[in-house]
């Protein structure tokens, strides 16, 4: 008798127990985190399996569970990069916004400053070719003054004849 | 029976293009006038026929023909008729019959232009813009067939085809699934016509640089020729693109206007390297140089448009925007191969004619600053270029799938873009063959001076981000020494002709159309620079679930939830719309209603409130993926400061193109 | 325009210099062949049924261990048909197709013949494991970490996926969508074991 009072007892107090024990835990940790500090992060990485959507505006059910996610890292104390590498560890390099400077990346961030570079060097190429030439007959000389009015219609009417030729 | 017209004309329009590009090489070859003459021809009845095509589509779009799988994907019977018919590019299909109409269009066009002075031309004018038309058409006749109708066979499977397959009926839905509700925007409506128009305009001035250089007449002929063709173009490819943005603006809900995705970039590449084009023309019609570039800025942009048009419709990239996959990729591919490397083979044959015949002198003068303008541009086209390929350089190479987003376009093409404004600043100061820092600065250090004061302002009023200060005083100085060109033309007008300063400043426009609407353009240019720098650099925003009668506040701003209201709407759509009171400094400025629309087919849309004043937009959305009830509602704020510049800008762009562009008389003779 | 006639041309008209040339067709080829292999990737399957499936590592959830290890190899199961069956969370029809699988596995198991992989697609640990509770789940189960086993049998995969490999590492069945039925699992797995 004794015996299955007790446990009749403990089994009403056991949900008691289980609603106090998480608020105790809860107490414990920081703050919800707000959905901008979520966002702050989300914006910086895209949707892991829709195409180009950044993590803050992706409207599936997914997203919203990975939002959840770095709430509740957040909240653990997470840094932002620790999330971000999580995420990267979890889901492959395509959910951050440019590709991880590893392996052969780094040709995507080197390639357009060396084709700039590139076309700098041609340009120079051009313009001392351009200055080596023999002045030609179309070629001007002196250059247009400011457009200063009575100069601006002669060299209009210059213009003009040039065309017409 | 109209589908099979339809697409019977299809085939005779095909086969005339086909036709048409045989007909006029032939006459090239063979020196026949006669062939070319009927090459011409062929194509200007392209232009009827597919007309007929185009507008068989049309009425079944509008009359609800949905036993064709086309009208039945995108046309319904609960939409206006305006919506039904702007439905033609609701899909892939009909979109491409809209763009070979186009393309026909224009080249009938440029048919209908007095060749005498310029018969050599015209056999591979025709050519290619023949065999340009031909293949888009072969894309609809062969692979994304927009007649083809639905059968049922006996068990009951539906599916599409053109002729009946053996056992099957036709079968006639009742009713369609409507045009994709993103689509349903006036941005939408007019964006993809506009860019269209744009990327077919191109063709024009490639055909002609083609010509050029298959027949050797490889001076600006075809430059003097082409310069209002390619005006037109790009005139309709830059507001095709501000469409796509404001679309993107209001529709999509998150608060921007791009996202460098590879799909918008496809149609951004073209345009980067149209608008140089249009600039070093004006240094070849000048001072013969620049010829090779030229030639090679008009391939680059053909290319680009064909190359573009491949990547958003081929599966190769996936993007949001991206139409599906289609079987049509190969021949694409073949067409693309073809036509790079003609063009190029062409262009190194004729590479020594195209030397220039002036001499550059000085490194800041005019033409040596438009060949840095050409510089930049290549510069960044290359940026977005490398961007969008990579993805897919390293999923063949290495398998790994990567993103390469808005962070790495930013970075990189950032200085870039500070250059190109720095640039609209110095090159209208600069003259014609020699200028100096001298010179320059002689002209340039008035209108410094109010810029550096801007500068100042800004620094005392704690803008710090060094970014946004060399923003906002490159933006000034531009706007500073534009003002002051005009001021000072029109001054030395008045000295001269004694007229009031109004007179004065819109007779110098008039007579110099192209200089002072190129200089209303490049205020456009800052004008949209200002609202890109303030939404990029200053844009703040904010999430929040609310109760009703909580508030949210933003820069300054406070936004107090009024209500929630759910409602159906006469499309069958479920309605849900908050209304949010906006307060600043506790004076009630309005209302936003921002909302989300549920359709019975399951999409939802998120339409934004938006307050929009000079200084700013104020920007709310219903953050419908997550759940929304009346104790709980989340909202999502966006400040956008400036945007509004970015619009307005656009406004300014068409008024400065009017004025550059307007056709003047002695134009019009030269033309001829 | 008239061209330069007058002075004799110091500078001889010739083509582009021979390197530009060299250097921009190998650029036209490099782009055409790159276009070529990602056309071909979009349009072709990456896992036909009859190739080989390559090896690779299914990192395992705590509680859903195989043989007592948290990691498995595909290489070490040779000799056993292999049931690799995509799924997450957030996919309704995994959520139907989960007592199929498990009821599957339970008949199968005792056999010791083939066994079950279930291979959670870009997924909150959290809720996968719920999930896998919710259903009973018994057999080996573990996130895709980093996405790198479903590129393997499809680029762009749509929940749910099956595949089913057989005791030489062949693929020899998939299924893209749920399995409706004991039966039809066992149509697809049972002609491998015949003779075994």
């Amino acid at each position: 008798m004794k015996t299955k009072s007790f446990i009749l007892l403990a089994f009403c107090f056991l949900p008691v127990a289980l609603f106090i024990l998480p608020s105790a835990m809860v107490s414990a940790q920081q703050p919800t985190p707000s959905d901008d500090e979520v966002n702050a992060i989300a914006r910086q990485l895209f949707c892991p399996i829709c195409q180009n959507i950044p993590l803050d505006v992706c409207p599936t059910q997914a997203c919203h569970d990975w939002r959840e996610l770095i709430r509740q890292m957040l909240a653990n104390g997470k840094t932002p990069d620790e999330i971000k590498q999580y995420f990267v560890d979890h889901y492959g390099a395509r959910v951050l916004a440019e590709p991880p400077q590893t392996g052969l990346n780094w040709l995507v961030y080197v390639v357009p400053p060396v084709a700039f570079l590139i076309g700098v060097f041609l340009l120079f190429q051009a313009y001392r070719a351009w200055k080596r030439m023999p002045k030609g007959p179309d070629s001007k000389g002196a250059g247009e003054p400011a457009p200063d009015q009575s100069d601006e219609y002669v060299s209009r009417f210059e213009e003009e004849l040039r065309k017409r030729n | 029976m109209l589908a099979q017209f339809g697409f019977g004309v299809l085939v005779l329009t095909f086969l005339l293009a086909l036709f048409s590009t045989g007909a006029a090489i032939s006459g090239y070859f063979f020196k026949s006038d006669r062939w070319v003459e009927s090459s011409r021809r062929a194509l200007q009845l392209t232009f009827l026929l597919i007309s007929l095509s185009a507008l068989t589509l049309i009425y079944m779009l509008a009359t609800g023909h949905y036993e064709v799988e086309y009208v039945y994907s995108v046309s319904s019977l609960n939409m206006p008729l305006y919506l039904k018919i702007t439905a033609l590019w609701g899909g892939q299909a009909g979109s491409l019959i809209l763009w070979s109409w186009l393309m026909s269009a224009f080249a009938t066009a440029v048919t209908m232009r007095k060749w005498e002075r310029d018969r050599e031309f015209l056999p591979w004018v025709v050519a290619v813009t023949a065999i340009t038309l031909a293949f888009f058409l072969s894309l609809s006749i062969f692979f994304d067939n927009p007649f083809t109708r639905l059968w049922q066979t006996i068990s009951g499977q539906v599916s599409p085809s053109m002729f009946a397959p053996a056992g099957s009926t036709l079968y006639v839905p009742s009713d369609g699934q409507g045009l994709n509700e993103f689509l349903r925007h006036p941005g939408m409506i007019f964006h993809p016509p506009m860019l269209y128009l744009g990327f077919v305009g191109f063709v024009i001035p490639y055909a002609f640089g083609i010509a050029a250089l298959v027949t050797g007449r490889t001076d600006d002929r075809w430059i003097r020729i082409t310069r209002r063709w390619t005006l037109v173009a790009w005139l309709f490819l830059s507001i095709g693109l501000v469409l796509g943005m404001r679309w993107a603006y209001d529709v999509l809900g998150w608060g921007g206007y791009w996202s460098w995705d590879p799909v918008e970039i496809a149609a951004l590449m073209p345009w980067l390297a149209g608008t140089p084009f249009l600039h070093s023309v004006i240094i070849q019609e000048k001072r013969g140089m620049l010829k090779q570039w030229n030639m090679l800025l008009i391939i680059l942009t053909y290319s680009l448009v064909i190359f573009g048009t491949f990547l958003t419709r081929s599966g190769v990239l996936s993007s949001v925007h991206a139409f599906s996959e289609s079987a049509f990729s190969p021949i694409f591919f073949i067409f693309i191969g073809l036509t790079f490397a003609i063009s190029i083979g062409l262009l190194i044959y004729r590479w020594g004619d195209l030397r220039a015949e002036g001499e550059m002198k000085s490194l800041l003068s005019r033409e040596a600053l438009f060949l840095l303008n050409n510089l930049l541009f290549f510069g960044i086209l290359i940026v977005c270029f490398w961007g969008v390929v990579f993805p897919l350089i390293s999923e063949v190479v290495t398998g790994q799938q990567l993103t390469v987003g808005p962070p790495f376009y930013l970075r990189a093409t950032g200085p870039l873009w500070a250059a190109l404004l720095a640039l609209m600043g110095i090159a209208p100061l600069s003259a014609w063959g020699y200028s100096t820092l001298k010179t320059i600065g002689r002209a340039a250090w008035k209108p410094s001076i109010p810029t550096l004061l801007v500068t100042v302002v800004l620094y005392v009023s704690n803008v710090r981000n060094w970014i946004a200060l060399l923003g906002f005083t490159l933006v000034s100085w531009v706007i500073f020494i534009t003002l002051y060109e005009f001021w000072r033309g029109a001054r030395s007008r008045q000295k001269v002709q004694g007229e009031n300063f109004f007179t004065a400043i819109s007779k110098l426009t008039v007579r110099n159309r192209r200089r002072y609407g190129g200089y209303i353009i490049h205020l456009a240019m800052v004008s949209m620079a200002l609202g890109i720098l303030g939404i990029n650099l200053y844009q703040t925003q904010t999430q929040q679930t609310l109760a009703v009668g909580q508030e949210i506040q933003i820069s300054g701003y406070t936004l107090r939830y009024d209500s929630l209201a759910q409602f159906p709407y006469v499309d069958g759509r479920q309605v849900t719309r908050a209304v949010l009171s906006v307060f600043k400094g506790g004076e009630l400025l309005g209302e936003l209603h921002p909302r989300y629309d549920v359709y019975p087919d399951g999409v939802s849309m998120t339409i934004p409130g938006i307050r929009s004043t000079m200084a700013d937009d104020l920007y709310v959305v219903l953050v419908n993926w997550e759940n929304v009830s009346v104790e709980q509602t989340p909202f999502k704020v966006y400040h956008n400061p400036l945007v509004n510049w970015l619009w307005i800008g656009s406004a300014i762009f068409v008024l400065g193109y009017l004025v550059a562009a307007w056709p003047e008389k002695e134009e019009i003779l030269s033309e001829k | 325009m008239a061209q330069n006639l007058t002075n004799p041309p110091a500078v001889p008209k010739r083509g582009a210099p021979l390197w530009v040339q060299i250097l921009v067709w190998i650029g036209l080829l490099a782009l055409l062949i790159l276009l070529g292999l990602g056309l071909f990737r979009a349009q072709h399957p990456i896992m036909s049924i009859g190739s080989k499936v390559p090896d690779f590592t299914l990192t395992l959830f705590d509680g859903y261990p195989y043989q007592g290890a948290n990691q498995v190899n595909l290489v070490d199961l040779r000799g056993k048909v292999v049931v690799v069956n995509f799924w997450a969370s957030w996919c309704v029809t995994c959520a139907d197709e989960s007592p199929v699988m498990q009821g599957a596995w339970s008949y199968y198991q005792p056999s010791g013949k083939v066994i079950f992989l279930g291979v959670d697609y870009t997924d909150v640990d959290a809720k996968a494991l719920q999930f896998l509770t919710r259903f009973n789940i018994t057999y080996p189960n573990g996130p895709d970490l980093g996405t790198r086993i479903t590129p393997i049998f499809n680029r762009n995969i749509a929940m749910p996926e099956t595949y089913i490999v057989d005791q030489q590492g062949i693929l020899r069945a998939e299924q893209i969508g749920p399995f409706q039925s004991l039966a039809d699992i066992r149509s697809a797995i049972d002609p491998l074991l015949i003779g075994r």
